[in-house]
């Protein structure tokens, strides 16, 4: 039987999992976008579960917005990357330090 | 069902969502040599605003679409002063704009919809408002930060701010859901704020509540720009073009503190005792390495940066008393510093031209020969930031080290007033600059002929004066948002 628990500790994972991919990795952004949209998803994962199990539809209704913004936000990252190409060919994390202090 | 009256009460915002719309269309099919056009259009488009949102305003608190959307008399001043800084943002960055070849469409009509973000953020009744209108202002935010699509450093900052932003929102959303799944345990699950209020009193899963208080917390803290959640700010600040730089030091932190208030006030508020705590914390750490970290910095910009930082701080000093006094000391504390910075920033705005962005602070050297009414206008600027009598930033210190002595927090208010001893120096250092230091060799430093920009700037400084000997009725107006 799956409980509410075990959805919980699944959206937990998985946020873990994001955020442990935006702090650990060194090499690309795009990595850093997925790892986004991972964590959005996680959210979503509670959400969805929460709404289910507790018999209430509004959790789920914030699941559509959180989604639409989710789509508009990858959008916007992935415009701000493609300038960050053109203007210094590269993509690497470790590049992008021209300003620090 | 949403009725006429839904709409009425949020008329400002639809007002502003058409006339940004329309703005696109403007610039859409306007001539080249017609786009200057749009700058004029965009401060009467806000003023219009400030009027709609003042004179709409109801005598009672009211709530449209079922309780997701407040109109109180908290978000009115945020919303009148989110209107009028950006406004004058607006024209510090005419000549800015002119000088890059930035004089475009894109620019009004992203801050216009940050503006509309702000607006329903301080308006928010549920966790959904909260969100998108984070969201509205974030997005339009990121996408400000790289307006200069040839620079360098725009698109470094973007892509920073974009990603620890992007971040911020995830925890504050895993946050929401935690807090919404700990409303359902014994209740009925809410997404509402005035519901979410009564929590506490019925919920068979505090610990899940608290989880979700503190991740809401960190959120909060990435918005405002609280330490240890500041990294972006400095190099936001830095790297953006300098007006989009003014808004975010403006604006957003009017935007953050209405969040801020709205989740843990109307939201959270039975947890009062335990979030007092976190926000001390953060304040502390704010006003630590803010002013700590200000002194070693030589780029303009990014010493007003740390100096957002330990501003912050004063802010969730006021908050962090959690009563209705330290609200109306942190929201005129928010206020100030909004038209505080703007006022430096404007001093940066009317110096810079083409190839000279007068972000050094030894960029300044020598001003007061060359312009000797810009340097008064720094050196108010920036003896206001410090908090030197009579100027206003010293009231709005004083205030909220008041109520954070009124909370029975005295170790608090102590580490502040250190802090902002140590603050002076740096302050004072640029005021020096200006003033006793000798021009550079070939220095390029000299006042803009923009005479909007000289008009709107003298009456800015010189409101930071007039507002420090006469505060009483701002204040007055803040305290009685919160029925003082």
């Amino acid at each position: 039987m799956i409980t509410l628990s075990h959805y919980i500790v699944l959206g937990a994972i998985l946020f873990c999992i994001a955020v442990a991919g935006l702090f650990i990795n060194r090499k690309n952004v795009i990595v850093l976008l997925m790892s986004i949209e991972l964590m959005l998803l996680a959210v979503n994962t509670n959400f969805v579960a929460f709404s289910r199990f507790l018999g209430d539809v509004s959790g789920q209704v914030f699941v559509f917005f959180i989604l639409t913004v989710a789509a508009a936000e990858a959008a916007i990252g992935l415009a701000i990357l493609v300038l960050l190409f053109r203007n210094r060919s590269t993509i690497n994390i470790s590049d992008i330090d021209s300003m620090k202090g | 069902m949403p009725n006429l009256n839904d709409i009425l009460i949020m008329l400002p915002e639809f007002y502003l969502v058409v006339a940004a719309c329309l703005l696109l269309l403007l610039d859409a099919f306007m001539k080249s040599t017609e786009r200057p056009m749009l700058h004029w259009i965009s401060i009467a488009v806000l003023l219009v605003g400030i009027y709609l949102v003042i004179a709409g305003q109801p005598a009672q608190t009211v709530t449209a679409f079922g309780g997701m959307f407040v109109r109180d008399r908290v978000a009115e001043i945020l919303k009148v002063f989110a209107l009028l800084t950006t406004a004058i943002v607006f024209v510090y960055a005419r000549p800015y704009l002119i000088d890059r070849k930035l004089v475009n469409g894109e620019f009004y009509t992203l801050m216009i919809f940050a503006v509309i973000g702000i607006m329903l953020l301080v308006s928010a009744g549920s966790l959904v408002t909260v969100y998108l209108g984070l969201e509205l202002l974030s997005l339009s935010s990121y996408a400000l930060v790289a307006l200069n699509r040839d620079a360098r450093l725009p698109s470094e900052a973007a892509i920073k701010y974009f990603v620890l932003g992007a971040l911020a929102s995830g925890m504050l959303l895993y946050g929401m859901s935690m807090v919404y799944g700990a409303s359902g345990m014994g209740g009925t699950p809410t997404l509402d704020l005035a519901q979410l209020h009564h929590v506490t009193s019925y919920t068979t899963a505090p610990k899940l509540l608290l989880f979700g208080l503190i991740f809401m917390i960190v959120g909060i803290g990435f918005k405002l720009g609280a330490a240890p959640f500041h990294m972006w700010i400095p190099d936001v600040y830095q790297g953006a073009p300098t007006p989009v730089t003014a808004f975010i030091a403006s604006g957003s932190k009017l935007a953050a503190f209405g969040m801020a208030y709205r989740l843990l006030d109307a939201g959270m508020g039975d947890l009062a005792h335990q979030w007092q705590l976190m926000l001390a914390v953060l304040a502390v750490l704010s006003l630590a390495i803010g002013n700590l970290v200000a002194i070693v910095q030589t780029n303009l910009k990014r010493l007003l940066a740390y100096s957002t930082i330990s501003h912050m701080g004063y802010l969730l000093l006021g908050l962090s008393a959690a009563s209705p006094e330290g609200y109306a000391a942190a929201m005129f504390y928010a206020i100030c510093y909004a038209l505080m910075s703007v006022a430096a920033f404007g001093v940066i705005l009317a110096l810079a031209r083409s190839g000279f962005e007068c972000e050094e602070i030894s960029d300044l050297k020598g001003l007061n020969q060359k312009s000797p009414w810009l340097a008064f206008l720094m050196m108010l600027a920036m003896f206001s930031l410090a908090g030197v009598p009579p100027l206003v930033g010293f009231w709005a210190k004083v205030l909220v080290l008041e109520s954070a002595i009124h909370a029975n927090m005295l170790w608090l208010s102590l580490v502040g007033v250190v802090f902002a001893i140590i603050g002076l120096y740096y302050y004072l250092h640029v005021v020096k600059v200006v003033y006793f230091d000798k021009p550079a060799e070939g220095s390029v430093l000299a006042a803009k002929p923009d005479g909007s920009l000289r008009i709107v700037l003298s009456l800015n400084a010189l409101a930071l004066l007039a507002l420090g000997l006469f505060w009483g009725p701002l204040l007055g107006w803040c305290r009685s948002a919160f029925g003082l």
